[in-house]
This record gives structure tokens, sequence and C-alpha cells, in this order.
């Protein structure tokens, strides 16, 4: 038998409905394979074991159920193993967030997405690293480990959503949920070579999603291909009453069926995302992926996004800002490890001073001062009109093309200790992902090659709001012409 | 720097964060080169630009004022580190 690890979802999802694995045997083969690779890749925080095999059991025997009786629904994913990032509360399993502060919470409750995805008849292996609430682009920052790439050992997977990257790039599990706030789903895809969603805000729930900077957190999915990402985007987007951010719009089914032809797309290239300091390597493969697109049919011409370069501080004014309030809630009473004092402002500020990573407590700090009497106007209110300003630049673009083409990060994957010692230097690294979180417009990240060091590049798709099946139909036909996204790390 | 060392303990007495002194020079140098790069966005006029504070459609949300079942009590004190008869314990918050 094949290795069933390399089983994309879709030929695995066909394989157990036709009975020729089980569900059990397929989360096995994953279990073993995480059991190997987590020594030198450390991508998960929690693994489930048991959970898992009980629910593919369950899964085993509905199946069995089904097909002598076939007319009957079938849960969609029924017996499909996956991975969930470390901040998407399922209940009864500890979840971390990546932070001490948050090291023995146990949710007693399942975040929407992983709600619709246990309906759908997933099987959940794990919860993955993170960098501390999903503040970081390595995973350096998480309280618990740094997770390796897959392709370079000596490298970060990127971040936030590191653990989930490394974990489907190195078929420790077929699809994993990520979030992204300013990137943390498409840079680890890019850096991990492997295909991840970052949904239009509002598409999918946030209920249960340990809250960052609400006005820009989003709830992703990272897989092998733009087919598998689309069937579990689908599955978890929607309207929930319990996020009233979540819009009522009707999910389309994504069809990707059948030859694809780009001839009525119409791409548009943002001269903002070819700066000076890209890598050369990053800016050929996107160009050359771009010329891919065209062959198929696509029509490409040159956009302008203007206010590009002021994203960054932006975003590091915005995000830092809603995560200050945010954050607040962790004192030490309700929920988590307490540092005891004789005063209650003792035990609030002990509790966080000595629970809360570095960069947490330098993101609340900079949001605090940024919501400051006397800052705010200058800080956070000018930052909020500047937003206004990159939303505006993403409205006029799309009057023109149906979607805009551009690295997703300026360099593939940096070694690990590499920007430890500079927030700054490892800020930058988010320049080119941080618009779509500020638009709330969706993104799409999948491989379009590979550096000299035999790392690979990614390039990313946006478009406009709600329309994420456009993304997914060009990812698609990329991915029919192209064999980046089949490349497995060697060597693990 | 943008900032002084008495601003630092402000804001961090602000967010209730306990820091070393060690902790306070270094944010005292990040935050300031931070704030350094962030104040290219004063170079904006803005003055015409009304602020986002969400990207959609603002609109009310609204739904019946119905009871319905919340989580178990347990459930939820299951979590805190220090409880007394399904309440929260603290230390005496007025003398």
């Amino acid at each position: 038998m094949p290795d069933l690890t390399d089983l994309t979802l879709v030929d695995a999802l066909q394989a157990l409905r036709r009975g020729d694995i089980s569900s059990r045997q397929l989360t096995r083969a994953f279990l073993e394979r995480i059991d190997s690779l987590e020594p030198s890749l450390h991508a998960f925080i929690t693994l489930t074991p048991e959970k898992a095999l009980a629910q593919a059991d369950e899964a085993d025997h509905r199946l069995r159920l089904w097909r002598g009786d076939p007319d009957q629904p079938l849960p969609p994913l029924l017996g499909l193993p996956i991975a969930v990032k470390d901040v998407l509360c399922v209940a009864d399993v500890r979840c971390t967030c990546g932070s001490r502060i948050l090291e023995n919470f146990i949710p007693p409750f399942n975040a929407t997405a992983v709600e619709r995805l246990l309906r759908a008849g997933v099987v959940i292996l794990g919860k993955t690293n993170t960098d501390e609430f999903a503040m970081g682009s390595s995973t350096e920052n998480s309280a618990y480990q740094v997770t390796h790439n897959p392709w370079d050992l000596e490298r970060v997977p990127g971040g936030s959503s590191g653990g989930s990257a490394a974990a489907v790039a190195a078929h420790m599990a077929p699809v994993a949920l990520g979030t992204d706030t300013g990137g943390s789903v498409r840079q680890p895809a890019s850096y991990c070579g492997v295909t991840g969603i970052k949904p239009t805000y509002g598409r999918v729930s946030r209920y249960g999603l340990v809250a960052y900077g609400s006005s820009l957190d989003s709830v992703g999915v990272l897989g092998r291909t733009a087919a598998d990402v689309a069937v579990v985007f689908t599955l978890m987007a929607g309207h929930d009453p319990l996020d009233s951010t979540t819009m009522d719009i009707p999910v389309a089914e994504i069809a990707l069926n059948g030859t694809e032809n780009l001839t009525n797309l119409r791409v548009g290239v943002p001269e903002e995302y070819f700066i000076q300091g890209i890598q050369p390597e990053v800016e050929s493969a996107v160009r050359e992926a771009i010329h891919t697109l065209e062959s198929l049919g696509a029509k490409v011409e040159p956009v302008s996004l203007p206010h590009t370069e002021y994203a960054l501080p932006v975003y590091y004014l915005i995000a830092p800002a809603e995560a200050s309030a945010n954050l607040a809630r962790y004192d030490g009473i309700r929920y988590g490890p307490r540092v005891p004092a004789k005063a209650m402002w003792d035990i609030f500020r002990q509790t966080r001073g000595a629970k809360f990573g570095a960069e947490v407590k330098r993101r609340i700090m900079l949001g605090t001062y940024a919501l400051s009497a006397g800052y705010y106007d200058a800080y956070y209110g000018q930052a909020q009109k500047v937003r206004t300003l990159i939303k505006g630049d993403f409205e006029a673009a799309f009057k023109g093309v149906d979607v805009i083409a551009a690295p997703v990060a300026p360099t593939t994957a940096f070694r690990i200790g590499e920007h430890s010692d500079d927030p700054l230097a490892m800020y930058l690294e988010d320049v080119f992902t941080l618009p779509a979180n500020l638009a709330g417009v969706p993104g799409l990240a999948f491989p379009v090659g590979f550096d000299s060091r035999g790392l690979p590049v990614g390039m990313q798709l946006m478009g406009p709001h709600f329309r994420e099946e456009v993304l997914f139909r060009a990812a698609h036909a990329y991915q029919r012409v192209t064999t980046w996204h089949e490349r497995k790390p060697e060597g693990l | 720097m943008i900032l002084t060392l008495t601003e630092v303990e402000h804001i961090a007495e602000l967010a209730r964060l306990q820091l070393t002194e060690e902790e306070k020079t270094r944010y005292r140098e990040q935050l300031s080169a931070i704030l350094d790069y962030a104040a290219r966005l004063q170079a904006l006029d803005t003055s015409d630009i009304a602020p986002t504070s969400s990207v959609l459609p603002t609109r009310s949300v609204l739904r019946p004022d119905e009871p319905r079942p919340g989580l178990d009590l347990a459930d939820l004190m299951r979590n805190a580190p220090d409880t007394e008869a399904g309440q929260f314990r603290v230390p005496p918050v007025l003398e």
C-alpha cells in the first residue's frame, strides 16, 4: 500500500468512501508519522491520539452503515484527520495559545470553525504550535518550543501558524487550521511550500478563536492543494449567530472540476510589492507564476496600491491597541495560573508580568501607549485614518481587476534566531501580508518555486471581499499545470 | 529616544504589567524605535479622511432576548486558580 500520509484530502475522502482504507488506518498513519518527525520539527503543542482514534472508529462505524445504505447523507469530511492551531478552542482539550498564562486552560466549548468541521466528520490529531497569542512571524515566540521548517531544520517555518504549516508540509496532517491577523496563515504557508487561505474578514466565525486583534483576526486553512483547502474553507465559512461580525452571505460551492482556463480573469500586479530588498529569486518565481496565469488565458495588467508602505506602521499600532484590550482578561482570577499576592492589583501585575512572554508584553505596552490619553489621536486615530486609505487602494484596484498577484513575503524562510533581537526587523517580514488584513480582503498563498537553497517561494492572490472562489479557481488552474505543490521535503 | 523611563513605567502601570529593570530599559529602546518608525504616518494629510474601525458595513445585530441554556458552572470554574462555593476567590479588595 502507498504511504497513506501522501494522500491529498480529496483522494483520502474517496478512498474512505470506497472502503479502500479505514479512518483508523489513515489516522494511525498520520499519528505514526507525527511520532517519528515530532522530535525534529516540534509542530504540535498537544497531541490527542486517544481521542483521534476514538473519533476514527466512530467514523468507520458510520462509513460501514453508509456503505450498506448509500442513499443516506454522509458528513462530507467523515474520517478525515486534521490538525488545529492552538488558538482555536477544542472542547476538553488544553488550549495554550502558545502562552504560559493559559498553560492549563481547558475550554468547555468548541470554536465554531472546529464545531462545523467536527459535524462534518473530522478526526482531530492535536493542537499545533503558534507564536504566543499568534503574535509573531516565526513561532519563535511560542512559550513551549520553536517549530523547525521541514525544508531546512535550521530555519523557521514562519508564523504565527508555523506549527500548522510545518505539519502540513511534512505530511503529519493533510490539512490544518490556522489564523491570520497580519499574515499568519499566508507567510508560514509560503515558507513551508503549502497552500493557505486567509478568508475575507467576517467570512468565518471567530467564536472560540482566542482574540488578538479583533478587527483583523480571521480563521483560515492550510493544505497541500488549493482544491483541498477549498473543501475545508467552504465547510467552515458562513454566518454564525455567535459572531456578530460574520456576514449573512451565502457560501458558494467552489466548483473546480473540468479543464480550467482563466480567459476572463484580470490579474493586477502591484508595483509596490516588488520593492528594493526583495530576494531576487522570490521576485523571479512570482513573475514567472504570473506568466503562467497569463498562459492560461488571464489578462495581466499593472495596478497601484499607493499606500502599501504605510501598512506596516498602521498594523503595528492597530493590532497592539486591540491586543492590549483583548489581553486585559488575563489577570490570574478566572483562568490560568496565579502568582499569589496580598493585594488584588499585585496579583494582576505579577501574574501578567511573569506569565506573558516578551513579544506579548511588548505589544501590550505599544498598544496601551497608542491608546493612552494625549497620544490617541497621533497614533491610534491616525492609524485608523490611514487604514481607510489602504482599504481605498484595494477598492480602486478591484474596479479594474479580479485578483491581485504578489509575493507573500520579501524572502524565503529565515534562520532561527536571525531576528530575535530586533522586533522591527521581524515586523518587516509581514510587509506584504498586512494590507489584506487591514482591508479585510481574502488572500490565498501557494508555492510557485524554490530558491537556490531549496526553500519554497510563495505567491498570494488577493481578491475583493467574499470572492474567495475566484482565488481558489486561479490557484487550482495554476496547480494543474505546475508541480511545486507536489514536492515533499526530503530526509526527514 | 521618544520614550522616557518614567513613561515606560507609566504605560506598564496602565497595562498592569510588572516589569524588571532590565525589561524597562529594553522596552524603552525597542518601543522608541517602533514609534519612531510609525512617525511616518504623520506625514500623511488625513484631515478629510474618516477612520476605519471595521472593514465591513457596520450594522446593528439584534436577536430576541430569550433565556437559553449557558455553560455548566462546574465547566466554567474548573479553569480558575482559586474557587470557593462556585465562586472565584480573591484577596480582599476593600480594606
